[in-house]
């Protein structure tokens, strides 16, 4: 099963990025195969509407699973659609997220934010 | 020679600066004149107007609509739109209506003509009377994208065939809004509080009025007596000071009881009067000069 995780930076060391839409980096993580890979975020420069391409991203990447501190609306809403589960991701480094969501510990994001609308009307 | 009225519009760089306060005023202690409140996302002049309603229109937006049995999956529509208001889930775009900017390039584009496009609307435009003021007000409904569509049909439809002055109540700041709502205007009213945070506020609307090469004066509101940030500013950088309103708890009180001042009090009627007056002799004295 593939997961994913917004990080600040390309290493598994990473503090997980407090946003997702916005996140310079994209950890991708396969539980089986325990394989990891990265991928910079062109949504970072969008005008509006970056977390529904970050969630585009995701699912186009088949992710399961996304752990992230928090979520917008829209972005939420592409990833039920794409049936992709999202976790609320704990302090610490992305592996240890890992860890702790392979551990079954982790708990389902419920809160999803109706967007910052700071973008240029 | 134009035969519409001179078109004023009133600007600052956050909201609560005074920009409804002195476009209101300004509008009621004229003899005959036109109010618009293009702050669509928040609009309160109708709040101290209290127009009688006179008709009521909706502003409608064209959105995209995919016929899912023609779309071959291409993704060009969801990688063509700059506003990220479509996304592709299980095999067929989905459109995020409040993102959309109704620009139409998804359908145009659409190899297989599945996108066709739906009306839906935005928001209104509501006209009324107060008095000697038409009252022309927009309203975005919450969670939309852009008010542009809205501020298009304010100001188109508000062009005065009997000649009458046009105040313009922008939204605040500096984005594309506001440069829809001062296109077309004759002068702009740039208003400013006596901070450091004012002259910053005051900058980013001083910069607009520049690139749109308009006439402009400041408005200093809320003077105290000593220091002032933004008159010196305005000092610094050549700015044409055309009006100075001192803080005064009576006109605190009447704002905020959304009573107009000028229709309350002989003192801010001169007061007003008096800006009137230095704000269409600049406007006269534009006309002269580049004509
Ligand atoms: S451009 Fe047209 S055919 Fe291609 S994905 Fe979009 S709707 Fe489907
Ligand atoms: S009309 Fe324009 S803004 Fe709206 S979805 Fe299509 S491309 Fe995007």
């Amino acid at each position: 099963m593939k997961i994913a995780i917004p990080v600040d930076e390309k290493s598994l060391k990473s503090s997980v990025c407090s946003s997702f839409g916005r996140a310079p980096y994209f950890l991708f993580y396969n539980t089986v195969t325990k394989k990891d890979y990265f991928l910079d975020n062109r949504a970072v420069v969008s005008q509006g509407g970056a977390g529904i391409r970050a969630s585009q991203v995701i699912a186009d990447h088949g992710v399961k699973a996304l752990l992230t501190p928090q979520c917008g609306e829209n972005a939420g809403k592409v990833l039920s659609k794409a049936e992709v589960l999202v976790y609320k991701s704990i302090p610490g480094t992305a592996q240890q997220n890992i860890d702790e969501f392979e551990a079954d510990r982790l708990i389902l994001l419920n809160e999803f934010h109706s967007g910052f609308h700071s973008h240029e009307k | 020679m134009k035969n519409s009225g001179t078109k004023i519009a009133v600007l600052s760089g956050k909201g609560g600066t005074g920009k409804t306060l002195v476009s209101v005023n300004l509008a009621s202690v004229a003899e005959k004149s036109i109010y618009i409140d293009c702050d669509v996302e928040e609009p309160n002049g109708h709040l101290f107007f209290k127009p009688k309603v006179v008709c009521e229109e909706d502003v409608i937006v064209k959105i995209p609509s995919v016929n899912e049995s023609l779309c071959s999956g291409c993704r060009k529509c969801v990688e063509f739109c700059k506003y990220n208001a479509l996304a592709f889930i299980k095999n067929k775009p989905f459109v995020f209506e409040e993102i959309c900017h109704s620009c139409g390039g998804c359908a145009l584009l659409c190899p297989e003509k599945a996108i066709s496009e739906k009306e839906k609307s935005i928001g209104k435009v509501q006209k009324g009377i107060s008095l000697n003021v038409t009252v022309n007000t927009g309203i975005l409904n919450m969670g939309e994208a852009s008010g542009i569509p809205i501020i298009k049909k304010l100001l188109n439809e508000s062009i005065s065939k009997e000649g009458l002055p046009i105040f313009i109540d922008c939204p605040p700041g500096s984005a594309c809004i506001v440069m829809e709502s001062i296109k077309d205007t004759d002068y702009c009213i740039l208003v400013a509080e006596p901070t450091l945070f004012g002259v910053h506020n005051l900058n980013m609307v001083y910069e607009l009025v520049r690139l749109f090469d308009k006439s402009y004066g400041v408005v200093l509101n809320k003077c105290l007596d000593g220091e002032n940030p933004a008159e010196k500013f305005c000092k610094e950088n050549n700015i044409p000071i055309i009006g100075r309103i001192m803080f005064d708890n009576k006109l605190g009180f009447l704002n905020s009881d959304a009573k107009i001042a000028v229709r309350e009090s002989e003192k801010f009627k001169q007061l007003f009067s008096s800006l009137l007056e230095t704000v269409m002799k600049e406007v006269q004295h534009e006309t002269v000069v580049n004509s």
